[in-house]
């Protein structure tokens, strides 16, 4: 269905390549990298026009679904930028920082969203030489990569709302919210946590939350058969149905009984099914 | 009780069905259990089932009260979580330790609110479901597990600390340790169950490889409810409702190939229940059961096999299946097979496993642990006169670890397992259980109600929704409020004293808990309010969050409002909420066992061993029933020695009145209060009745020239001919079902099979030359019984199968018998000359028993057996209590399965005459005699047979109902049919029932005033 729609906009709408200039945003935190633009400006090094700058107290402010929701809203890349690791304002922040983009990452490539477009750099407020390079090498990186198309991608946009969603499940906040710390102090038992066995485990996790919110993004809009989420998703339909027997028991969506063999399943707001 | 070194205590190992029945059936007859379970909780097998045959019960419905009643008995300790690692001593005082892995979780402290699991982030296969769903790595079993303590699976749990941060109740503890603990018991019963046969081992049907092809436990899950696809049948490949379902039936069973040779006994029915219950969800869907024999050899089984087919649908094809393909593009699967030798395909949407039993994985290390013997299957080896006992002294067995068997037989073998665990500690009787003792009561006659209320929080699980603080706030505003708080968990140990000092700072005289279901914590509050003085039965609760915040979750105003409602409602009631009083009936300790063969002597001698004295009415002269006429035994031992030397134990028992060649005239009373007159004119009184009255073989009639032809013998007679060595012969002719399985007599007779077997290989034994055939329609021997099935035939007897509506004909050919029958895998008729004709004919009922039936006012099948209270978890029980029965009167059995039933009986009936008196329910029918005419509308409403037309003793000419407190249950069946107004219900009267509807309706009834 995605694909059909998509082709229709082909025909229409769609403007010239040429025309397209990159929409960067740009996340930076107010002691290092907001410091080190700030030193890039007072030394007068160049940069293109592209990018629009946001500052937050630390990188580690930046929620992966705010990242999302702007990749959401067309941004065709976005630059994260905060102290070298050791050197936060916050002790710790840009650690995190470096986990949550991680899963950013994870996300993006999930949503079909080339993991180029997301940029987490270390600047630090005597680097803005370092800050003009970036930002350069950044946009025409983009521009090579050319146009979002989560506007003009149905099925695109679907997958980054899913993966807006996924970023903000419990599951995945508290995994990724606990992550450094796991790996930094060890866990409850006091023992030590195996990175490759918790990056394994993360890895499980935000596939099963992305595919998840995908299947609800999907049969929100109409009913759909396990068997059509299969094909539209590429996922084993097998696989389909696991996500729908836990969708089904927190009460997310509900079964609409078929006349045949197949039954479809839409997306509920609020309370369970009978 | 005198000294004894006996310990009055039993040890339990394996928490299924068969562990929580003989575990209460110990803890009701004074003795203390330990309830030792490798899971966190307990449940076994049963709690994953849907439904259960030939009922279709649902079964987690039907087990629920045994585990919660399990759960919270004073006299059972659960053990959870825990392996037996050593076993010291002998029978009478064992020592045994247990080591408890770790919970990580206090139960002390968790309350079950499961908020712990809402939050883990960690997913894992759910093994309760059969790895259909997902659990959390810090989960309970399923959601109504016993004990309700949630534990951490470390395996899984990468130590995140959410758990314990989410925790209000502070009850995880990451760092606990594993705990080994030394427990004194005298006796020792095993019940831990079964494996499933591992599908993946029988390759060529690929479960494991092609996702469609699911085993029968993971399709009982799939059709459950609570399962993962909420009842609706779908293929894991796609999602797809499966147009057409396969059933594979003998898988793991019967099976030379993968070394399990025995009939695994359950499976031909669990499948045809499945297929019903798949055909009940989805009218379209198209099941087909592929089998060998079709082995519906229980009580009405093969009525619902008929059913099955004639009703359902479902399609039964014999035919053992090769293969299955998976075509790749549609997942759908291709099932070979033969039938009537021609090689057949069809295409399926989703293939069943019928995967047979087998013994659990640790069998083995148990066995070398407590020093008994498994037999050569690896289950545990028993003897048909000794069903429940291992080969050590004092450890005894039951369920499906000593052979594949269904639930009614397991519960049966698990009653009949505590019977003998007691007598060997019987001297040791009530020296270990503990009575609670309470304070006096108050006495609150005359005053005004004030009632406490306590609203909980659970956690979040209630005050995440609902405005708990609200709640309490207007609940001192409702009238006769003289206190209300909330609580974070009500439920918890300090709050239980926190309610009993608000109830005497306050004075209150009701109590209001405000938070889950009664089902579940009525009893606990309850307990509270009494050690606090007041009578248990002033308590009331509302249920805010099982039927409230959690089915509101998003309507947190509203559900707020709801709370109120529903407090508003409960205090309305508990103002008018009266004490009650538990009455108690006096027991006379003896018993009576009607019918004096194998079952009711070992019975009686159950019993007399435990001190009770016992009467025992044969109405033949001889003791010995029908194990004098078995002659021989499959399993070899001499049933004619067995009989002697019982009756002569019988008769030589001091606790035992033999009452031969007499009859019962009448029996009247009630539990604990029989009073029995016998034919020869004695009079009894006694406190319980164990019916064991047996059964005959059917005589044919009119049918293979029975009767006619002195060479036409019935099963039985046979083997007394064969045993005095008068049937020598070249040829013998078997025909099966006779009197069975036909117009009239529906359902299997269970033992013929077996008894043929029996005969057929000592006619071979006696002479190897004898041609003998079998003519058969399914051969029923199942569990270990299969192995003389394959004896027979490899010592070259000849099995032929008749279609069940064709009937091979008999003739008298000059001298020697003429047998034609179409031989239904060829279609051939063969014709047999044979010397002798033996008719395997049926097991029917005595006509005693019914005329015992309604003198003891219980009910009976329509082909005159014993009806029992429940068909799947009461094998041995009445309605009526104090009524028992046991072995052929029930229906066809084996002998050890009667043997096993009349222990059963005992079990049961100890639970009543242990005691000198009985406490009846509080919540039963109470009279006003000036409204009752005697109308006696009432009395059939009564399952309980508690109630009774009498002549009201002031007035001669008037009738009146009189309602045995001490059979009534409390239903209110009779309240709602009594014409008059005269039956209310103590605890449910009309006006407690109507302030409840009164206040719920905001004063719509106008009968009393509500304060907003």
């Amino acid at each position: 269905m995605a694909q059909k729609h998509h082709t229709a906009h082909h025909g229409k709408k769609h403007e010239p390549d040429k025309e397209w200039e990159p929409k960067i945003v740009g996340f930076l935190c107010n002691w290092c990298s907001y410091a080190g633009a700030d030193l890039c400006g007072v030394s007068r090094f160049q940069y293109p026009t592209n990018i629009r700058l946001v500052r937050v107290m630390c990188s580690t402010r930046v929620s992966p679904h705010l990242v999302l929701d702007v990749f959401e809203a067309g941004a065709d890349g976005i630059l994260i930028g905060g102290c070298h690791l050791n050197d936060c304002h916050y002790m710790t922040g840009n650690f995190h920082t470096e986990k949550r983009v991680e899963l950013m990452k994870r996300l993006l490539k999930e949503a079909g969203i080339d993991e180029g477009r997301l940029r987490l750099e270390w600047v630090s407020a005597s680097e803005g030489e370092k800050f003009s390079k970036v930002v350069t090498e950044f946009t025409e990186g983009i521009q090579k990569l050319g146009p979002s198309k989560v506007r003009s991608d149905d099925m695109m946009k679907a997958k980054v709302s899913a993966a807006d969603d996924a970023s903000q499940t419990f599951r995945l906040k508290a995994l990724v919210g606990k992550e450094f710390n796991l790996l930094s102090k060890g866990n409850a038992y006091g023992e030590e946590v195996d990175a490759e066995k918790l990056t394994g485990v993360i890895d499980v996790a935000t596939q099963d939350e992305f595919e998840r919110a995908l299947i609800l993004e999907l049969a929100r809009i109409r009913p759909m058969s396990v068997k059509q989420l299969g094909m539209v998703m590429d996922v084993p339909t097998d696989k389909i149905l696991r996500h729908i027997v836990l969708l089904r028991q927190n009460s997310k969506i509900a079964m609409e009984h078929p006349e045949g063999f197949t039954p479809v399943y839409k997306t509920i707001a609020i309370g369970g099914e009978q | 009780m005198a000294a004894t070194d006996k310990v009055g205590a039993v040890m339990v190992v394996g928490g299924g069905i068969s562990g929580l029945q003989s575990a209460l059936d110990l803890a009701d007859s004074g003795f203390k259990v330990y309830l030792v379970e490798k899971q966190p909780s307990i449940g076994g097998t049963m709690a994953q089932l849907d439904k259960t045959f030939p009922t279709n019960d649902c079964a987690m419905c039907i087990m629920a009260p045994k585990l919660v009643s399990t759960g919270r008995h004073h006299n059972i300790s659960l053990v959870t979580n825990a392996d037996i690692m050593s076993v010291d001593g002998q029978a009478g005082d064992f020592t045994v330790t247990v080591k408890q892995r770790a919970l990580r979780v206090d139960p002390a402290k968790c309350t079950g609110c499961g908020s712990c699991a809402q939050t883990c982030p960690i997913e894992t296969s759910d093994e309760y479901n059969e790895n259909t769903k997902v659990r959390k790595a810090i989960y309970v079993r399923y959601p109504q597990a016993v004990p309700l303590v949630y534990s951490i699976d470390k395996d899984k749990c990468i130590g995140c600390g959410i758990c314990a941060e989410e925790c209000k109740a502070k009850a995880v503890v990451y760092d606990q340790e594993e705990s080994t603990s030394e427990i004194k018991v005298g006796s020792i019963i095993l019940s831990p169950g079964f494996d499933e046969f591992d599908a993946r081992m029988k390759g060529e049907y690929g479960y494991g490889v092609y996702k469609n092809v699911v085993t029968s436990i993971e399709f009982e899950r799939m059709l459950s409810a609570t399962g993962p696809y909420f009842g609706t049948v779908l293929r894991p490949s796609d999602g797809d409702i499966p147009e057409k379902i396969a059933f594979i039936q003998c898988v793991g069973s019967r099976d030379e190939q993968v070394g399990n040779e025995y009939c695994s006994g359950v499976c031909c029915m669990y499948s045809i229940k499945e297929a019903i219950i798949a055909k009940e969800h989805g009218g379209d869907i198209k099941p087909k059961v592929f089998f060998m024999d079709m082995r519906a050899f229980g009580k009405e089984f093969d009525e619902y096999y008929n059913r099955a087919q004639n009703e359902y649908g479902i399609e039964f094809v014999r035919s053992r299946v090769a293969s299955v393909f998976e075509d790749p593009e549609t997942k759908n699967l291709v099932v070979k097979y033969v039938e009537k030798g021609e090689p057949k395909e069809e295409e399926f949407g989703l293939v069943v496993l019928a995967v047979g039993l087998k013994p659990p994985q640790d069998a083995e290390a148990l066995s070398k642990v407590m020093g008994f013997d498994l037999n050569t299957d690896g289950f545990c080896r028993t003897t048909v006169f000794d069903p429940v006992s291992s080969s050590k002294q004092g450890v005894f067995v039951s369920g499906a670890f000593s052979s594949p068997k269904d639930i009614p037989m397991t519960v049966a073998e698990a009653s009949g397992a505590a019977a003998k665990a007691a007598t060997e500690i019987a001297s040791a009787r009530d020296s270990l259980v503990t009575m609670k003792e309470y304070p006096e009561e108050l006495d609150i006659t005359g005053q005004e109600p004030r009632i406490g209320v306590f609203v909980c929080h659970c956690g979040i699980n209630i005050g995440g929704v609902v405005n708990v603080p609200s709640v309490a706030e207007y609940a001192r505003t409702l009238p006769n409020v003289a206190y209300a708080e909330e609580n974070l968990y009500t439920c918890s140990q300090d709050t239980q004293e926190k309610i009993k000092e608000m109830i005497k700072e306050h004075e209150l005289n009701r109590v209001v808990v405000a938070s889950c279901t009664p089902r579940t914590h009525e009893p606990l509050f309850q307990n509270t309010i009494k050690e606090a003085g007041l009578n248990s039965y002033l308590f009331e609760m509302a249920n805010i969050r099982d039927q409230c915040s959690w089915i509101h979750m998003h309507e947190a105003p509203a559900a707020t409002k709801k709370a109120k409602d529903l407090v508003r409602m409960a205090v309305a009631k508990a103002r008018l909420l009266e004490p009650l009083e538990n009455l108690t009936i006096d027991v006379n300790q003896q018993a009576l066992v009607i019918g004096g063969g194998a079952t009711g002597m070992i019975a009686a001698l159950e019993m007399a061993k435990q001190g009770v004295k016992v009467h025992l009415v044969e109405k033949e002269k001889e003791l010995g029933g029908n194990l004098r006429k078995l002659h021989y035994l499959p399993s070899g031992e001499d049933p004619t020695e067995h009989a002697d030397a019982l009756a002569k134990e019988v008769m030589s028992n001091d606790n035992i009145t033999v009452h031969t060649g007499t009859g019962v005239k009448n029996i009247d009373g009630y539990v604990g209060n029989f009073k029995t007159a016998l034919d020869s004119g004695e009079e009894i009184e006694h406190g319980v009745v164990i019916l064991a009255v047996g059964g005959q073989e059917y005589k044919p009639e009119g049918e293979y020239l029975y009767g006619e032809n002195p060479n036409v013998l019935t099963l039985l007679e046979f083997k007394e001919k064969l045993k005095k060595d008068e049937a020598k012969g070249d040829s013998y002719v078997f025909i099966q079902c006779v009197g069975s399985r036909e117009e009239g007599h529906p359902n299997c007779s269970r033992v013929c099979c077996t008894g043929t077997m029996t005969a057929a290989i000592k006619v071979k034994e006696k002479n190897p030359e004898a041609k003998v055939y079998v003519l058969y329609r399914d051969i029923r021997t199942y569990g270990f019984r299969e192995a003389y099935y394959k004896d027979a035939a490899e010592k070259g007897v000849t099995f032929i199968r008749f279609e069940d509506d064709v009937k091979p004909k008999v003739e008298d050919k000059g001298g020697k018998l003429q047998v034609t029958v179409t031989d239904e895998d060829t279609d051939k008729e063969v014709v047999l000359t044979s010397d002798y004709l033996v008719l395997a004919s049926g097991t029917r009922p005595y006509p005693e028993s019914e005329a015992l039936a309604p003198m003891l006012k219980v009910p009976m099948t329509k082909e005159g057996f014993f009806l029992e209270a429940h068909m799947k978890l009461r094998p041995v029980d009445f309605a009526t209590e104090g009524v028992y029965l046991a072995g052929l009167s029930h229906g066809p059995k084996f002998l050890d399965e009667s043997i096993g039933q009349g222990l059963a009986a005992v079990a049961r009936a100890m639970t009543v005459l242990s005691k000198k008196t009985l406490e009846a329910e509080g919540i039963v029918a109470s009279l006003d005699e000036t409204l009752c005419d005697g109308c006696g509308i009432c009395v059939p409403t009564c399952e309980y047979k508690a109630l009774e037309i009498i002549v009201d003793k002031k007035d001669e000419t008037k009738k009146l109902v009189d309602v045995n407190v001490g059979l009534c249950k409390g239903c209110g069946a009779c309240v709602g049919a009594c014409p008059s107004g005269a039956l209310t219900q103590k605890g449910f009267k009309d006006e407690q029932i109507v302030a409840m509807i009164d206040a719920a309706l905001e004063g719509l009834l106008g009968k009393q005033e509500v304060k907003q």
